[in-house]
């Protein structure tokens, strides 16, 4: 609640950011070693790395749905402890309430914390309104389309205004232009409000055609690779956004150093390296 | 599961009005709106034939029964004649029965079994969603919640008339008992499969726990819960109506022991009979009730295969 903290520090801080899980075999896995990230606010920052490099880990940390073995994680200058009211969270899967109307689920933020029904309810039709869904409040989820569904939960999620935004490779399991339609749209809302975002994908172009900075992580235990500044101009358009020829030379070189670290991770799940590539 | 004949004709006709939930699209056609009613009738046909074939193998086994009693191949003193359960139902249902009014009675046992049901019910999801939730709870239940669960529940019912005496408190308690566990595992087993992902959807959205069960668990474990409720139903019977066999001074387990003490088979089928037919109205309105909750999920595709 302390304003002038908040305003001079960053959105998000993870500092020699350490994650290890008990694996169901006892032993101990580390997703995350040393983990040094910064996210400005209204910055829209792109994680890409190989399979299983702890990507997703890192957005649990921030979202304070885990905690951080070691090292620190920091939002607005502050350690998280638990979850924290500033963030919004959009997962992989499906994670919109498949029993609510389309208008309850939208409405759900504001109602869980504590918003009366009916001023929940004109502010969720507001949503909808902004997504393109007017008409669709009593829907129930499974009666929509993929691409449909990802709106509504972009809308639950955008409704409790967060300043963090952490998506977690929302649009995998959309098609291909479907996909590059909600990610328009989803640029236009973030315009909006500009929240500071975290995009975990592995979809290298998704990431550069989004955000501002891109973070290479390396082949788990991931820790920070790289990270390239993405000085295209805005607004973009996510379709046309890939001719423009400094997208392919930035395609390039963030590929040059993605590229290892693929290569790494294929051999380790094919098998060919048993041993951990000494990643650090 | 129970889903037999009877309850698959009536719901033939509703996949008919399927497309209504296909999102807004352009009017059919009408060559559409043609071979949906051609569908229809030919669902529709399909279900007299079968409606036709099961009155038939009734009035089969019936006729079968009946002739077979009246040329004396099969004794009516021991087994009974299709005449005979009519006879003694005529008699109960205009004289009464030997324990007052057969009304009371069917009342005295419907009394016993809805409580039991509800009481029962109401405790399994409440137990098995705490369990769910905490599962230190859990930990420190689960051998005592299994020792009693190994207990045969039909000895309970001595127990009970101990404790209660003959009036129907005791047969409440031995149908909640046996109501209890079956919803009560399917409750925890459905919390515990809860889509994690919704739950933390939830917490981040702003739910507090006490939200997340309200809004997630127990919507999410409503499915596990009523597939439960038609076996429970059917428990909350069997409890009322052996604990009245055990000892009582009304109700259709009563009266089927008495009849049994006085060698009338016709008694006998006649009580049961009665409580098929309200087994069959219990099962018929919780199919209701289950639809009814469940009705977010996607259509089903045997349903929609009948088209």
């Amino acid at each position: 609640m302390n304003e002038t903290v908040s305003s001079a520090a960053p959105a998000i801080e993870l500092r020699r950011a350490t994650k290890r899980f008990r694996t169901p075999s006892g032993g101990i896995y580390t997703a995350l070693r040393d983990l040094d990230m910064t996210v400005e606010p209204g910055e829209f920052c792109a994680v890409v790395g190989p399979t299983g490099c702890g990507k997703s880990t890192t957005l649990s940390l921030v979202s304070g749905l885990e905690p951080t073995t070691a090292g620190r994680t920091l939002i607005h200058g502050r350690p998280v402890s638990g979850i924290d009211r500033r963030v919004g969270f959009m997962f992989q899967t499906d994670a919109v309430f498949p029993w609510k109307s389309v208008l309850d689920n939208v409405a759900a933020g504001p109602q869980f914390r504590g918003t009366p029904k009916k001023e929940a309810v004109d502010k969720a039709r507001d949503w909808l309104r902004r997504v393109g869904l007017s008409g669709f409040e009593d829907r129930l989820p499974h009666q929509l389309s993929g691409g449909m569904r990802k709106r509504v939960a972009l809308a639950q999620t955008l409704i409790n205004e967060p300043e963090i935004l952490l998506m977690d490779e929302p649009f995998s399991a959309l098609d291909v232009q479907t996909r590059q339609i909600v990610s328009d749209e989803l640029l236009a809302l973030w315009e909006l409000t500009r929240p500071a975002v975290v995009f975990v994908t592995h979809d290298l172009e998704e990431a550069i055609a989004l955000a501002d900075k891109v973070v290479v992580l390396t082949v788990g235990p991931g820790t920070v690779k790289d990270t390239f500044p993405i000085d295209l101009p805005r607004p973009r358009t996510v379709q046309e956004i890939r001719f423009h020829p400094r997208f392919i030379e930035l395609y390039e070189r963030i590929w040059s150093s993605l590229r290892d670290e693929v290569q790494a991770a294929y051999d380790r799940t094919a098998g060919q390296s048993p041993q951990p590539a000494g990643a650090a | 599961m129970t889903d037999l004949g009877p309850t698959a004709a009536p719901t033939a006709p509703r996949s008919g009005t399927m497309p209504a939930d296909a999102p807004a699209t352009a009017p059919p056609e009408p060559d559409e709106a043609a071979l949906i009613r051609a569908a229809r009738t030919r669902t529709r046909r399909r279900g007299l034939l079968l409606r036709a074939i099961q009155c038939l193998l009734v009035l089969a086994v019936l006729g079968g029964w009946q002739f077979g009693a009246a040329h004396g191949w099969l004794d009516p003193f021991t087994y009974g004649s299709p005449s005979g359960v009519a006879d003694q139902l005529r008699s109960w249902f205009t004289e009464g029965t030997a324990l007052g009014s057969i009304w009371h009675n069917i009342g005295v046992t419907m009394e016993e079994t809805v409580l039991g049901f509800l009481i029962g019910t109401a405790s399994g999801v409440v137990l098995g969603i705490a369990l769910g939730r905490l599962p230190a709870l859990a930990d420190v239940m689960a051998p005592f919640i299994k020792a009693a669960n190994s207990i045969p529940r039909i000895v309970l019912g001595s127990m009970f008339i101990i404790w209660f005496g003959l009036g129907s408190t005791g047969k409440v308690a031995l149908a909640v008992v046996l109501v209890f566990f079956s919803v009560f595992f399917n409750a925890f087993q459905g919390t515990r499969e809860v889509d994690r992902n919704l739950m933390a959807n939830a917490r981040i959205l702003g739910a507090s726990e006490w939200r997340v069960t309200q809004h997630v668990v127990l919507p999410s474990a409503m499915t596990w819960i009523t597939a439960s409720l038609h076996a429970a139903f059917g428990f909350a019977l069997i409890g009322a109506i052996v604990g009245e066999m055990l000892g009582a001074q009304a109700g259709l387990g009563q009266l089927i022991a008495q009849s049994q003490g006085l060698f009338n088979a016709d008694g006998v089928y006649s009580g049961t009979l009665i409580i098929a037919v309200l087994a069959l109205v219990a099962e018929f309105v919780i199919t209701r009730f289950e639809k009814r909750v469940l009705r977010w999920r996607p259509t089903q595709l045997s349903e929609s295969a009948s088209l």
